[in-house]
């Protein structure tokens, strides 16, 4: 980089600094930079954060300078690199991984006058905004084919790290798969990565070794899939649809439609009305949508899942709706009513009927 | 401990496809190192056989070309570590270091156009009847053909060590390279030879994670398998049949956790991922605690570099 340019970036960073949200217009275009935690062609969650990011690109054009850096790992190496963006005059950065969260609030707190948006996290502040999408909603659908489609009566779940998230994607799943056949049970593994294929197909293999015939993964790979399709078991696409799986292994997917926030929040530092905010969106605002059933799962219960899928999106139903127990049997939920958000937020405990201890 | 709930004979069967990469990888660098070489980029070299052994596998629409790919591809990588090591005398540490980001940066390179593809199917070795034994079954007759390979070569590799004269050359030219030279060897080629024999191994290992164990390709896929080749060659003392023992540790140990969480056991899982490590750790101190006979296993002109003047 020239030194004109860092004189540049520092210009518009130092007016940015006096002005707002709206100075960083004035000094030049507006540069927004993307944080990825996997490669951007993993197939799965980065991949598809790549692919909204590129729709945003498209829309904006010329407007907006994007930057996106792929593969950074958690921690201090991901401070390094917003420090990097925001220096080099980015005025909005996405942090796209839960891990990002407390350098997200370090650098947010450095850069007073520059935007952050982290991804599926909990901590926000005046320059840092959070969204989410309620993954457990797409679980409840998913959880419930999988509690029709298996014949063993077992099911695996692949974990990445113990975090609430993961936490209420293996309730929802268990709850529902649970309603759709009693009998169920339900494995879960943790690999302590987000994106490891080998150690995804070798946590596959060993559910299967196991028993379980219908596996869900919160994990980023396409490796259990691919797994899957080998042993003739079944599995839902993650993050993205994973369409070229169908019909078999995948019976349907949760895919993350982050493209219409990116684009509204990109607009917001365009027009200088950004602000901060803790967003929630689930089937209702189509930040998380459903992929077509395939063909492999019976007619009827793909019906009974397609009703489930309206029911959260129209609020008639929420999937963690009472009665329900925790593990240790005491009442979580009181029979008629639903749990708050931010009770949700911080889940931490497995629901009655799950076997196993969460990580700690 | 729980381990009624484990299915042990579907866990060998496991274990024994789980320890194939790191297995071929460690026989491999075995034998660089028992020519007096080291060469940390294990990692770099099965990630290039990883993402070859794919493309050749795409290509040709043969998994066996497959693995020939992996283990050229492994093998011309090594090349680069043997001109600069062995011609231009680099310091080898800091050139296998080098070569393994080189390899995982190409590895994504030379992929980027394969991401989301299934490669040919390696199928099962067709034992007929003697497959459906129980127990024996699938423990012994139930594999690919790359998993009684390894098997195979790890003894090719104790029997050439050990009763041929090949072996013999290879042996003096790590344990004291001034001393082979001045008998008439040629120091360079023998460990020219030795170096593309551990990257052609370590470029099969790399193929079979992206060709059979994930079967996909995606950056980044070996994950640290070159490491733990790596610390098998230490583990194993520079032994071939204790090579095998240490792969079916490190990859059953691998398995087993996996295969106890899914069993829900009660053990923290973290325990089990240390044990290997842990040992190697153990097996490091009591080798260098002096006298024993562990400590004279490491050959003596490791890592050192030769050049016929000095």
């Amino acid at each position: 980089m020239e030194r004109r340019n860092v004189l540049k970036g520092g210009a518009a960073l130092g007016l940015s600094l006096a002005l707002g949200p709206k100075a960083v217009l004035a000094a030049g275009k507006p540069k927004v930079g993307f944080i990825l935690v996997g490669p951007k062609n993993d197939n799965g969650w980065s991949q598809h954060h790549y692919e909204a990011i590129k729709k945003a690109e498209e829309k904006f054009g010329d407007a907006v300078e994007i930057v996106v850096q792929e593969s950074v790992p958690e921690g201090a190496d991901a401070e390094r690199v917003m420090s990097q963006m925001a220096l080099s005059g980015a005025g909005l950065i996405f942090a796209t991984s839960f891990g990002y969260m407390d350098a997200v609030q370090n650098v947010a707190a450095k850069f007073p006058k520059v935007m952050f948006e982290h991804a599926t996290g909990y901590k926000s502040s005046a320059n840092s905004a959070t969204y989410n999408a309620r993954f457990y909603e797409g679980r409840a659908v998913c959880g419930h084919i999988a509690g029709k489609m298996t014949k063993t009566n077992k099911i695996g779940y692949i974990g990445s790290f113990p975090i609430p998230e993961v936490i209420q994607g293996i309730n929802s799943s268990y709850i529902h798969a649970h309603k759709a056949n009693p009998k169920v049970e339900i494995s879960v593994v943790w690999i302590s990565a987000w994106f490891d294929p080998a150690k995804e197909a070798d946590a596959t293999k060993a559910l299967l070794d196991q028993g379980c015939d219908v596996v869900l993964s919160h994990t980023d790979s396409t490796a259990p899939l691919a797994t899957l399709k080998t042993a003739g078991a079944y599995g839902f696409g993650q993050s993205a649809d994973m369409a070229e799986f169908a019909p078999k292994p995948r019976l349907s997917s949760i895919i993350d439609n982050w493209a219409p926030y990116y684009e509204e929040r990109i607009k917001a530092i365009v027009d200088g009305t950004w602000k901060t905010q803790n967003i929630w969106y689930g089937i209702k605002e189509k930040m998380v949508v459903i992929g077509e059933i395939s063909d492999a799962v019976p007619p009827d219960v793909k019906a009974e899942a397609e009703k489930i899928r309206d029911s959260i999106a129209d609020g008639s139903y929420h999937p963690f709706q009472g009665p329900l127990n925790k593990q240790d049997g005491s009442v979580w939920v009181k029979e008629g009513e639903k749990p708050d958000d931010g009770t949700l937020l911080g889940l931490n405990f497995y629901v009655e009927g799950i076997k196993g201890a969460i990580p700690s | 401990m729980d381990f009624t709930s484990l299915n042990f004979v579907v866990l060998i069967a496991a274990l024994m496809v789980a320890s194939v990469p790191i297995m071929l990888a460690a026989i491999g660098e075995l034998v660089v190192e028992r020519a007096g070489v080291l060469n940390l980029g294990v990692e770099g070299m099965m990630i290039i056989g990883a993402v070859c052994g794919f493309i050749a596998a795409v290509e040709t629409g043969s998994p066996f070309l497959g693995f020939l790919g992996g283990a050229v591809g492994g093998a011309v990588l090594s090349l680069i570590f043997a001109v600069l090591t062995q011609t231009l005398l680099a310091n080898q540490v800091a050139t296998g270091l080098a070569l393994t980001l080189f390899g995982l940066g190409l590895s994504s390179l030379l992929g980027q156009n394969y991401v989301g593809m299934k490669p040919p199917v390696t199928g099962k070795v067709p034992f007929g009847p003697l497959a459906d034994l129980p127990v024996v079954g699938p423990i012994l007759f139930g594999h690919d053909w790359v998993v009684y390979f390894s098997i195979l070569i790890i003894a090719i590799v104790w029997w050439a060590l050990k009763a041929t004269r090949l072996g013999l050359i290879l042996r003096a030219v790590g344990e004291n390279h001034d001393a082979a030279h001045s008998l008439g060897y040629n120091v360079r080629r023998i460990r020219l030879g030795a170096i593309m024999f551990g990257g052609a191994m370590a470029g099969m290992g790399g193929a079979y994670v992206s060709l059979v164990r994930v079967p996909q390709w995606t950056d980044g896929i070996t994950a640290g398998a070159g490491w733990i080749a790596l610390a098998i060659v230490v583990f194993a003392s520079w032994r071939p049949w204790r090579v095998m023992l240490g792969s079916y540790l490190f990859g059953g140990i691998t398995v087993l956790q996996l295969n106890m969480q899914a069993a829900g056991s009660a053990i923290p899982v973290q325990y089990l991922s240390m044990a290997p490590y842990l040992i190697t750790i153990l097996v490091l101190v009591i080798m260098s605690s002096g006298k024993g006979r562990a400590a004279l296993n490491a050959p003596a002109s490791l890592g050192q570099n030769f050049h016929a003047t000095r």
